[in-house]
């Protein structure tokens, strides 16, 4: 082997960082890694702290003067308010199983996207300014101070974490980065500190019932729409009752499903389900006030989390519905799961759920009430009441992504796969270590979907969308369905950047293809305009007996024709005999009278 | 620099008692500072878990690892992703006795050609069932030494730790296994660049302890021998509050107890107290039946919301124009 | 051919120094994670760009006339383009394999006297690197596409519906003022 020469050694670059410790490299603001600052007026309408326009890329974050006084007093509250927080900034022993478990450190290589290292960046300050040995030994016992370079860090990092808790599965002691990036970002916005993309959704939520601001005449008029797009393709025109009193559910799902596509697919889904259920008894409501089971403000803080989510249990209390049944979403479920049912008493109105058309008591949501709509379907499946073709579906090979709150907060695995395996003819699932408990991060949850961030969805998402390659190339997968309106909303631009052959898709928009209703005319496509794969050679057939009748029925009418024209030429024939007889006559007559 | 320090650290911890365990230095080693470790120990031990149990949980968020209990004829993983008290236990059970979590990073199915693709993780976890294991076993043959009678399991232990019937003394297992699967966690720790990236003194230095106290116990076994049934005089005295200092113990046996009671003293201060935090933390020890049973927050308190009225108010003309009902003509 | 012969018979020497110097410009304590997982799913991106530059090196060692290296290059580079990585960072890789080739086989090459060979090797590789560049630029063009295309698909139904409710005279709004046009 030759000896390298000696300027080529020189020009090499190495990119590597110098090897210091994670305390002495503080964050480097890069462009598309951080969101857009939140804005005063939406800080006005929630009444959230320190309203200014600002933004991260900022040198002065308009931070007020006492702004460490009110970060470390926050810090203490949630230290005696929250048993995970404290036993999780306490025992973490920094084995690091959960260090090559997030995605945006696979993707990104960032190593303080390391699990452990994002949480190390709070429990240093915890060490540093709530302990002795951290206050004594400093560095050495892993305590640092407060300083405003370490907050920006804190907001750099917080808002790079998904809250997907896929690390807290393989953490030996349950902690959970969630819980830590949860309680790190209410401490940020106790100065006011959040993005746009949170504040903004929140802001309208709170105003209008929904993310996205609609107003209830357009909500209203937006799923109208919808309908009518329904009779189009087939023949049928459903109409859902908004805001009755005195129905028996309620059904609460995420807005964004009403404006973007894909989600509108499955959002014509709900409607086409809902309208064929009718007939067999159901009783169903949407509301236009609690239009949003999403919950934005759980990414601001647990607060902002339950008053927004306040709009659930009162809106069923309002209109007397006996259970709220709630739409595909994954965030939304995460919140109805694990914390409505503490934030608030469920009104003493609501009845244990049962299906009302087949009387299955959901007793798993028994003091809760609200029913995830894949068991509700599953379960109507089960009991044989839908009349499904899934050859409709034909189209498409199928895997599903299990969104990580549905997965790690619920356990939800069978009820959506038993849905897609009664709907659609193919079906497979991706890797054992990529679905299910073990699924991976669609690169923008916890309101991290934001465009300016496309860079970091795109390799935080790179984990799945590689996963979903190998199941495109194995087995020829085109559509990857899942249960979250944000997965709708973020999967689409990863499949085109990563795996662009596969689509996106709620598992009700396959329902809805498959499902048969009752008196509808023959339907050509799928709810999005797509032919189904037989509409063609039926359309040949058509077109070749449609030929066939025409030839016979110009054989015929030629014949016909022949008939008439003989018969109408003897006809003439004879008139013209008779006059000629009768001229000859009338001349023979003339030559008489002469 | 974190590594260094705890090496010194621990260096001096060793060179303290092998100066001072001379004479009347021995009361000092033998007797007050065990005593004050045990002290700092269940004192510190006790504050710790009654200031995590203190705290609130407010919400009920366990991690599920599997499905979930939902329509009879789904199955359900009642282990890892229990719905019962019962499953709660079995989960905990199979976390705190075969670190289930750590299990986990071994499940690679899918493998890259021929290449042997499952690494670090599943050594971690061997090697962190092999440490703790051990040093429980090291712990309980030391009852030998507290008790008297001795109780019948430490015979029985001994006969299975020490099956492999060589040496004399008969070679012990454990305490083999218990100093080179500490040296593995340690030189995982350095190897690994992000584990080192992650890794400060806190980190080394519990291992640098306990490589000592197993070290110096090794030694003290096999090579340099100290009177045993003085050892036994001098434990069973603290152990019954009687303590004595019987002539002719070697000085190792002080650096041992020094070390220990370096150890058990430094115990509540430091990650160390994972021992107790693992049962207490929220997203393994609590059921997932949210939506069954409900789960109250001490703190809960009223929050500002926009009511339905307030909505109305605002959006009733336009409401009407679409024919939505309203409260309020 | 000769020097052909030299890259089959060194192929694998090669590539796991190429291998080595991309890790090398990942930060230093990520790059162990990145060599030692070696299951596809756990460690995505050494796969990539494992697989990447294997098949680049097959397609130099091609002499069919219609051999397409981008595929190959795409692999690579699609990932470096969202990983922070500056232009030319990104694509350095490719020129790194003409001094890697060099390293490894500069002496024989010396003494079969190859180096004609060499010059004609180097150029086909600066032309990949162009076409890396190429390559790369597509990808920042592709992930500004998406930031449209998600604003886009952010609002299609409504504008969907608000071209419905335009196309239909007398009822919402006036036809002539609301025109498509503007919407789309």
């Amino acid at each position: 082997m030759s000896k390298v020469a000696s300027p080529e050694e020189l020009s090499r670059v190495r990119y590597g960082p110098p090897k210091k410790g994670w305390m002495d490299s503080p964050a480097e603001f890069k462009e598309g890694r951080w969101c857009y600052g939140s804005k005063p007026k939406d800080h006005h309408v929630i009444g959230l702290p320190n309203p200014r326009s600002w933004s991260p890329g900022d040198e002065d974050w308009k931070l007020p003067d006492n702004w460490k006084e009110i970060f470390l007093e926050g810090m203490r509250e949630r230290l005696d308010k929250f048993r995970t927080f404290r036993i999780f900034m306490d025992i973490c022993v920094r084995c690091g199983a959960c260090a090559d478990k997030c995605h945006f450190f696979i993707g990104s290589g960032d190593p303080k996207n390391m699990p452990v290292l994002r949480a190390e960046l709070l429990r240093s300050i915890y060490r540093g300014e709530f302990t002795n040995t951290g206050k004594i030994l400093g560095k050495l016992a892993g305590g640092r101070k407060l300083t405003y370079e370490v907050f920006k860090e804190l907001f750099y990092y917080f808002f790079q974490c998904t809250e997907c808790r896929r690390c807290s599965l393989f953490c030996p002691y349950g902690i959970d980065t969630a819980e830590i990036t949860i309680i790190g970002r209410e401490l940020l916005n106790l100065l006011g500190c959040n993005i746009d993309w949170i504040t903004g959704p929140v802001a309208n939520c709170y105003r209008t019932g929904n993310h996205l601001g609609i107003q209830p005449h357009a909500y209203h008029s937006m799923l109208e729409f919808f309908c009518e797009e329904i009779e189009e393709i087939t023949g049928i025109l459903p109409e859902p009752s908004f805001n009755r009193k005195g129905a028996e559910i309620l059904f609460i799902t995420p807005s964004g499903d009403v404006f973007a596509d894909p989600g509108t697919y499955t959002c014509m889904g709900y409607i086409m389900l809902f309208h064929y259920l009718e007939g067999l008894g159901l009783d169903l409501t949407w509301s236009t006030y609690a239009s949003e089971g999403g919950n934005f403000g759980y990414f601001t803080s647990h607060e902002m989390a339950k008053r927004l989510n306040a709009k659930m249990y009162a809106e069923a209390e309002r209109l007397g519905v006996k259970w709220i049944l709630g739409g595909e979403c994954g965030h939304m479920w995460r919140v109805c799961n694990q914390y409505m049912d503490t934030f608030w008493e469920p009104p003493k109105s609501l009845e244990i759920p049962v299906s009302p058309i087949t009387g299955t008591r959901f007793e798993q949501a028994k003091d809760h009430k609200m029913v995830h709509i894949c068991e509700f379907t599953a379960d109507l499946i089960k009991h044989g009441k839908l009349n499904l073709d899934p050859s409709r579906n034909d189209i498409y090979n199928v895997t599903f992504h299990d969104s990580c709150n549905p997965a790690r907060a619920m356990g939800l695995f069978e009820e959506p796969r038993y849905i897609i395996n009664n709907v659609c003819n193919n079906f497979v699932d991706m890797p054992i270590n990529t679905i299910k408990e073990q699924t991976f991060c669609c690169g923008g949850g916890s309101g991290l979907n934001t465009d300016e961030i496309m860079d970091l969805r795109m390799r935080g998402g790179f984990p799945r969308a590689n996963a979903v390659d190998y199941v495109h190339q194995k087995h020829g997968v085109n559509l990857l369905s899942c249960i979250c309106a944000i997965d709708r909303a973020t999967l689409p631009p990863l499949m085109e950047y990563w795996v662009p052959e596969v689509g996106v898709s709620g598992v009700h928009e396959l329902v809805a293809n498959a499902l048969v209703l009752e008196g509808e005319q023959k339907r050509t496509t799928n709810l999005r305009a797509e032919e189904f794969p037989w509409v063609e050679e039926e359309e040949e057939e058509a077109e070749e007996e449609a030929l066939e009748v025409s030839l016979e029925a110009a054989e015929e009418t030629a014949a016909e024709a022949a008939e008439e024209a003989v018969a109408e030429a003897a006809e003439e024939a004879a008139e013209e005999a008779a006059e000629e007889v009768a001229e000859e006559a009338g001349e023979e007559e003339a030559e008489g009278e002469k | 620099m974190g590594i260094w320090v705890s090496f010194f650290a621990v260096i001096a911890l060793v060179l303290i008692p092998s100066v001072g365990a001379q004479g009347a230095g021995q009361y000092i080693f033998g007797i007050f500072i065990p005593y004050v470790a045990v002290l700092i120990f269940v004192i510190g031990f006790i504050y710790r878990v009654v200031q995590w149990g203190k705290t609130p949980v407010p919400f009920k968020i366990p991690t599920t690892g599997g499905q979930m209990k939902s329509l009879p004829w789904i199955k359900w993983n009642p282990l890892d992703n229990p719905a019962t008290t019962g499953g709660v236990v079995g989960r905990m059970a199979l976390e705190v006795l075969a670190f289930r979590s750590l299990f986990r990073n071994t499940r690679v199915e899918l493998r890259d050609g021929p290449r042997v693709s499952y690494g670090s993780n599943k050594w971690l976890w061997v090697a962190a069932l092999a440490f703790h294991y051990a040093f429980l076993v090291v712990f309980l043959r030391h009852f030998r030494l507290f008790m008297e009678p001795v109780p019948g399991f430490v015979g029985l232990l001994e006969s299975v730790d020490g099956f492999m019937e060589v040496g004399l003394p008969r070679l012990m297992i454990s305490g083999v296994v218990l100093l080179l699967a500490a040296l593995y966690l340690f030189l995982r720790r350095v190897a690994v660049p992000q584990l080192r990236y992650i890794s400060f003194a806190a980190d080394y230095f519990p291992l640098f302890l306990i490589i000592a106290l197993a070290g110096s116990g090794l030694l003290m076994r096999y090579f340099i021998r100290v009177d045993i049934t003085s050892v036994k005089e001098l434990i069973t005295g603290l152990v019954s509050l009687r303590p004595t200092i019987p002539e002719g113990i070697g000085v190792i046996f002080f650096v041992h107890l020094f070390l220990l009671s370096v150890l058990i003293a430094y115990f509540p201060f430091s990650k160390l107290m994972h021992a107790g935090g693992v049962f207490m933390s929220p997203t393994r020890n609590m059921a997932n039946d949210n939506r069954q049973n409900r789960h109250i927050n001490p703190w809960n308190y009223p929050v500002k919301v926009h009511t339905y009225a307030e909505y109305e108010d605002e959006f009733r003309e336009k409401m009407k124009e679409v024919g939505l009902p309203v409260e309020k003509e | 051919m000769a020097l052909k012969q030299l890259l089959e018979e060194n192929k694998s020497v090669i590539l796991s120094r190429w291998f080595d110097t991309i890790l090398e410009t990942y930060p230093v304590d990520t790059q162990h994670f990145l060599r030692s997982k070696k299951n596809q799913f756990d460690n995505p991106v050494a796969r990539r760009i494992s697989d990447g530059i294997e098949g680049i090196f097959s397609q130099i060692l091609n002499d069919d006339e219609e051999k397409d290296v981008s595929p190959f290059l795409d692999k690579v580079i699609r990932i470096r383009a969202v990983q922070d990585f500056a232009p030319s960072r990104a694509v350095a890789f490719m020129f790194d394999l003409k001094r890697l080739v060099r390293e490894v086989l500069g002496k024989a090459i010396r003494e079969l006297q190859l180096s004609e060979e060499l010059g004609r090797f180097e150029e086909a590789i600066d032309k990949m690197g162009l076409l890396a560049l190429d390559i790369y630029m597509k990808c920042r063009e592709e992930i500004y596409e998406l930031r449209v295309n998600e604003v886009k698909r952010s609002v299609s139904r409504l504008i969907e519906r608000a071209n419905k409710i335009c196309g239909i005279p007398g009822k919402e709004g006036d036809p002539e003022v609301c025109s498509t046009d503007n919407l789309t």
